[in-house]
């Protein structure tokens, strides 16, 4: 019988030979990943818990979801975040000027490899599946147990099979973002509870490296415990620019037992845009021609990426945004924004009458930085679009791809990229 | 694990960890005397007179607790007074969050249609059975493992790994 990447990830982490789907086990954690809203929090409870991290090199630490410090208590935070830093000793601290989203972080500072087992105070660190890891959110108390334990209790998760076959069409729009939005539409909000979630298939493998991420990302939207790519050669050259660090990389077994095998023709996928408030309410983007906006955003986990701003810029150059719409772009760490500076990409956006912020997760969960007032409209690289999730409860959000986001800033109403040039 | 005695107060499907506590209220960090106030604002805003009694247990549909892992959500539940959650299903995070934190959550398949607003509930985990008081009819609730009772019998996480002297 053989097994997927998550039970081969599991058992080796656990110690065990083989593990099988609903099984419990005790594994030891190979990265914790945590950021300015929590890490304090967690630091305080493990004091109760004797005060000590079990390895400091093992823990990253990196600002994200309120910095610039945006008011007083976000700056308290951040003071709490950096006494835990220096107590314990983190090397891998990023302070801002360094920074960026924990979950482009870990990878482009090459933290992560292949066969890793990951935690993270934030739901979305499943992101790191895309580089072959097993990674989790979990909640501060856990995390604190982890700082002190270096371990955690896993029930192996029963795994979804997603095979994106055939050829993506020649456009050259459809990104990770149309991918898993069109998974998620199709399985629905909790379509992938308690299960792993792990993506194959030609198209897959020839979309650019940086959608991966965006796709792992977004499993949680579907309930998933985590979303997991098996490394291949792409894998193994982004992993080399970035470290040194020796890996084995697991892969799973032909003959792996998977709950479900869902088919999703790459040939069919269009531009698609989730529909407040769900992430599973999903129409294409032609279909919403006409729905007006107040505020593009491009930016975040999920679209903050250097793949994201090109294709964004690709289809901004030379255009004016909408007068009467804010384009907000915002690259997910220091190193993508200053690689788009160099690239000519911040200066693109800029002319055609965005504007361009320091990194940070900021609008996406209603921070700042692009916060919506009563009734506004906004269409977003982010991967939520819960009831207030970026401002006011009567606000709404419509979640789409970089390249969708930026043609709809042109037009000032959800525009598929393919009808702006 | 004692018996769990409260009123029911009723949600729907996808009840998010954003709903329960919105993010930007996350930059109160651990003051939850603070936070709980403005636990459901957007959603249901008179939530907290509703629970005043403190003796509450949510009765909510498929996916409860979906969304971000901030452990804020759990918590501020539990300190508004609810005593348990009964759900067709949770979000798993939120799940994990809410047992160590030593708040009782229930998987109960059909529970959606059980009871109403206001009526009486006791939950008997050792048998896995609820009881509406106020109508007399009767659920099953999926036993939780031994492991989770033990966590919620030393109040969450902490003091159980301090029980077994694990820390």
């Amino acid at each position: 019988m053989g097994y997927t990447i998550s039970e081969k990830i599991l058992a080796r982490a656990s110690g065990e030979k083989h593990v099988t789907s609903g099984q419990i086990v005790t594994a030891k954690i190979d990265l914790a990943l945590t950021h300015d809203v929590l890490c304090g929090p967690a630091a305080e409870i493990l004091e109760q818990l004797g005060g000590k991290v079990w390895d400091s090199s093992k823990i990253i630490v990196t600002p994200d979801h309120f910095v610039p410090n945006k008011d007083i208590a976000a700056a308290k935070l951040c003071l709490s975040m950096e006494k835990f830093v220096k107590e314990q000793n983190i090397a891998n601290y990023y302070q801002l000027g360094r920074h960026g989203i924990c979950h482009i972080m870990i990878s482009q500072e090459g933290h992560v490899v292949p066969g890793d087992l990951v935690v993270g105070t934030d739901s979305h660190t499943c992101t790191s599946g895309a580089v072959g890891a097993f990674a989790v959110g979990i909640g501060t108390t856990e995390m604190a147990v982890v700082f002190a334990t270096g371990e955690l209790w896993f029930r192996v998760p029963e795994t979804m099979y997603f095979n994106i076959s055939g050829n993506l069409p020649e456009h050259g729009y459809i990104s990770g973002k149309d991918v898993i939005l069109s998974i998620i539409g199709q399985i629905g909000v909790d379509g992938a509870t308690y299960r792993a979630m792990e993506f194959d298939g030609e198209a897959l493998r020839v979309l650019p490296f940086d959608e991966r991420f965006t796709i792992c990302n977004m499993s949680i939207e579907a309930g998933a415990k985590t979303g997991i790519i098996c490394p291949d050669e792409k894998t193994a050259e982004y992993i080399e620019q970035r470290t040194k660090k020796a890996f084995t990389p697991l892969t799973s077994d032909k003959d792996a037992e998977y709950l479900e095998k869902i088919e999703i023709e790459a040939d069919n996928l269009e531009p698609v845009v989730a529909k407040p408030h769900l992430p599973s309410n999903v129409a294409t983007a032609r279909e919403l021609e006409g729905q007006e906006i107040n505020q593009a955003f491009i930016g975040s986990c999920t679209g903050g990426r250097l793949t994201d701003l090109r294709v964004a810029a690709k289809i901004l150059k030379g255009k004016q945004v909408k007068p009467n719409v804010r384009l907000i772009v915002i690259p997910g760490t220091q190193q993508i924004w200053l690689q788009a500076l160099r690239e000519g990409l911040l200066e693109i956006f800029a002319e055609a009458g965005g504007v361009v912020s320091t990194p940070t997760c900021g609008p996406c969960l209603g921070g700042h930085m692009g916060v919506l007032g009563p009734g506004e409209k906004c269409i977003s690289t982010t991967n939520r679009n819960f009831i207030g999730r970026m401002g006011d409860r009567t606000s709404e959000v419509f979640l789409a791809s970089s390249a969708t986001v930026a043609a709809s800033a042109l037009t000032g109403d959800i525009t598929d990229p393919r009808d702006v040039n | 694990m004692n018996e769990i005695r409260g009123k029911i107060i009723k949600f729907g499907d996808n009840i998010d960890t954003d709903l329960i506590i919105a993010a930007h209220r996350l930059t109160l960090g651990s003051d939850y005397e603070k936070l709980v106030k403005y636990t459901f604002e957007n959603f249901d805003p008179q939530f907290l007179e509703k629970v005043e009694n403190g003796q509450t247990i949510i009765v909510a549909g498929r996916n409860f607790g979906s969304g971000s892992s901030r452990e804020q959500a759990p918590y501020v539940l539990k300190h508004s007074g609810v005593k348990a959650i009964l759900a067709e299903s949770f979000a798993r995070i939120f799940f994990r969050n809410a047992i160590n934190i030593g708040l009782p959550v229930f998987i109960a398949p059909s529970v959606s249609e059980f009871g109403m607003n206001q009526d009486e509930l006791v939950i008997i985990p050792t048998t896995g059975e609820v009881k509406n008081l106020t109508n007399g009819e009767k659920i099953a609730i999926e036993p939780l493992p031994e492991f989770f009772v033990e966590i919620l019998d030393n109040g969450g996480i902490v003091g159980y790994l301090k029980k077994r002297s694990l820390v």
